[in-house]
């Protein structure tokens, strides 16, 4: 019996049945996928929609980032569920009331949106690839094509449009998206960690500000591996970004902790007593100093000094790091904390993942792993950068 | 198990229907809107989650019982309890429940103030030294781990499932595969489970577990199969104290019904607004 599951260690009271963490890191790296996607996803809607022209560089990769993060994410949670092959019963029968009924129905409009951005995005570079390919590859691309060669500006137009449109929607396509998880964990009134009003937009900003830190890293690495300067303004556009989130994502974090704290309803005692023990390394000194405060300060000083060069590359890059590993700590925070806080008001579990398991430490590191094996193949497929581009297919944007 | 087993058979029957409707509804188009429609339906069923959650009307094949007919209610009264654990004993024989430390459909707190202290020293038959005071995590026993200490006060508290009149283990099912019925017990149809432990997360008492052999969710049903045969579920059979009170609702001569008219019942955080159907006498403020 002992080796079907993974029994946490507790101090006070507990229910007996609390004993075995039901939701695992695999549902810590589940909001992070999704928070990633809806981040990606803004950067590249500031410019298809909003017309931030020094994000240009970054527009059409941020969707590539998107979708690969977005056909992961439903991998942790089959990897979690007892059944997974009865998956599909959430949208056959759906049960209205529930908010996870939702999730396979706002992921699958999610995912065909970006799709269809993403082609046509990408349609100048799949025909200029169709026709010019010959075997497999060349295939592909004719496929893809789905038979439209045209790349008149008439059509290139109408493409605009559409992409313009799509942008549109999925501004809240993904920000719902992510927001709604948000509201899984904030509207359960059982535990007193996770209800809240505020959960949504935390959840909200906190992936807006991870998917920009993201493509802050990509993006600099990418250069590098290409050998290109980067692009100063673009880099210097997503760092305003962070700074600009980060400083709402920040003060929500503050109102909701606060709140907590200040209202002090019942089992305040015993959240305290996490908050000052096992949660100072994770939380206030990994998510709240090194991983915001730090950044913040570091961006502040950039922005206030005007650097510019290999340093503020240097500084940007390793701000976003820190802002990737607060966002992800905020999400264990979030998750695992609320379930190490019993539901008795009167004890505390203490969480160690396993290692090698099927929710284990192993398998939560590939599906982080996995969408940017996508990506690497996916960049090579739909070249998303504007130096390899010629202006007969160039999408304007 | 048997309970288990009308509890698919039912719920088989609703899935079926509700699949047809559903899947007809997608063929006149409505599988465009979708996701739009899933989403204000959730929206407007969270407002008003304060109609109780029925299955709604598939009756189960459950020969020479009508589930219309009755309200089962469940009542504890933790005067009469002495902690001798063989409730959760006759629970895990009776329902195959895992013989460890970590899954139980019903368990036994005790509650001991010690002198001079405000707050309870509460444990259960799960605490480290009451499993070594057993010797075993399949044997059930309260240690004597107070020895010489001044006894204020000291009481044992059972608990279950609570049944609640608006569940939010039912309210947060992806699937429906937990479901209340028409006679007010909340079950769960283990062969449409998913086993994603929401309603794990959801229940505010800690009722409900994951069953890793089977790889769904479990938790207590009352004893379904025994009361639907108008036997008792194997807790109340087995307590010799009468400490826990089981009966029908509907027949206001009935054990439970004269136990909640009699005495001034209450029930566990009723702040929730689950509305639970577990009523007790004799608890204390520091029971949660």
């Amino acid at each position: 019996m002992d080796t079907l599951f993974n029994a946490s260690s507790f101090t006070g009271y507990v229910y007996p049945n609390e004993t075995i963490i039901p939701w695992t890191v695999l549902i810590v790296v589940y909001p992070y996928l999704t928070g990633l996607v809806a981040g990606a996803f803004t950067v590249s809607s500031l410019y298809q929609v909003f017309g931030f022209e020094r994000l240009r560089p970054v527009a059409h990769f941020a969707l590539l980032v998107s979708l690969c993060c977005m056909v992961v994410v439903p991998l942790p949670l089959l990897l979690h569920l007892g059944h997974p092959e009865r998956a599909f019963n959430a949208m056959i029968t759906p049960h209205t009331t529930s908010a996870f009924a939702v999730f396979a129905y706002a992921a699958a409009f999610y995912v065909i949106l970006l799709l269809l951005e993403t082609w046509f995005v990408f349609r100048p570079h799949i025909v200029h690839e169709a026709q010019q390919r010959t075997g497999l590859l060349g295939l592909f691309y004719r496929v893809l094509s789905l038979g439209s060669y045209d790349l008149s500006e008439k059509a290139m137009r109408y493409d605009r449009k559409w992409i313009f449109a799509l942008a549109i929607i999925g501004i809240p396509g993904a920000h719902g998206l992510h927001g709604y998880v948000g509201f899984v964990f904030g509207s359960l009134k059982s535990r007193e960690w996770w209800s809240s009003d505020l959960m949504p937009a935390i959840f909200l900003f906190s992936a807006i500000i991870s998917g920009t830190a993201l493509l802050v890293v990509l993006y600099v690495i990418s250069c590098k591996l290409r050998r290109v300067t980067v692009d100063l303004a673009c880099l210097k556009g997503m760092a305003y970004t962070l700074w600009g989130f980060m400083m709402f994502t920040l003060l929500l974090e503050g109102v909701e902790f606060a709140s907590l704290v200040y209202r002090a309803r019942e089992g305040i005692d015993v959240i305290m007593e996490f908050v000052k023990g096992p949660l100072v390394v994770p939380f206030f000194i990994l998510q709240f100093g090194v991983g915001s405060v730090l950044p913040i300060c570091v961006l502040s000083f950039l922005i206030w000094r005007g650097t510019s060069g290999n340093r503020l590359v240097t500084a940007v890059f390793a701000s976003a790091f820190l802002v990737l590993l607060a966002v992800l700590m905020m999400r264990w925070n979030v998750v695992i904390g609320g379930q190490e806080i019993s539901k008795t008001g009167k004890g505390l579990l203490a969480y160690y993942p396993p290692i090698i398991d099927r929710e284990g430490l192993l398998a939560a590191g590939i599906v982080l792993i996995t969408p940017f094996i996508l990506l690497l193949g996916m960049v090579r497929l739909f070249w998303p950068w504007e130096e390899h581009t010629t202006s007969e297919y160039a999408v304007a944007g | 198990m048997e309970g288990d087993k009308m509890a698919e058979d039912v719920q088989s029957q609703k899935h079926e229907q509700e699949r047809r409707d559903f899947l007809s509804r997608c063929l006149g188009g409505a599988i465009a809107c979708g996701a739009a429609a899933v989403t204000a339906g959730s929206a407007m069923s969270q407002a008003t989650a304060a109609t109780p959650e029925t299955s709604g009307g598939t009756v189960p094949a459950i020969p020479g019982y009508d589930w219309s007919k009755h309200h089962w209610a469940f009542g504890v009264d933790a005067t009469k309890c002495i902690g001798c654990l063989r409730c959760v004993e006759a629970c895990k024989k009776e329902n195959n429940v895992n013989a460890d430390a970590h899954h139980f459909r019903t368990w036994v707190e005790r509650y001991v103030y010690l002198e001079g202290e405000d707050n309870p020293h509460v444990d259960s038959q799960h605490d480290p030294v009451n499993i070594e005071a057993s010797g075993s995590e399949g044997e059930y026993r309260f240690a004597n781990r107070y020895g010489d200490e001044k006894v204020e006060k000291a009481f044992f508290v059972p608990k279950l499932c609570n049944h609640c009149t608006h569940p939010a283990c039912v309210q947060v099912c992806p699937t429906g595969a937990t479901y209340k019925t028409e006679d007010g017990v909340v079950v769960i149809d283990h062969t449409y489970c998913i086993g994603c432990q929401y309603c794990v997360q959801a229940c505010p008492y800690g009722a409900r577990f994951f069953d890793e052999r089977r790889h769904v969710t479990d938790k207590c049903t009352w004893c379904y199969h025994r009361i639907t045969k108008g036997l008792q579920p194997a807790c109340v059979e087995v307590c010799p104290t009468g400490a826990r009170i089981f009966g029908d609702r509907a027949d206001k001569q009935s054990t439970i019904s004269q136990f909640i008219q009699n005495n001034r019942v209450y029930v566990l955080k009723p702040e929730t607004g689950n509305a639970p159907n577990v009523f007790y006498v004799g608890t204390d403020k520091d029971v949660t």
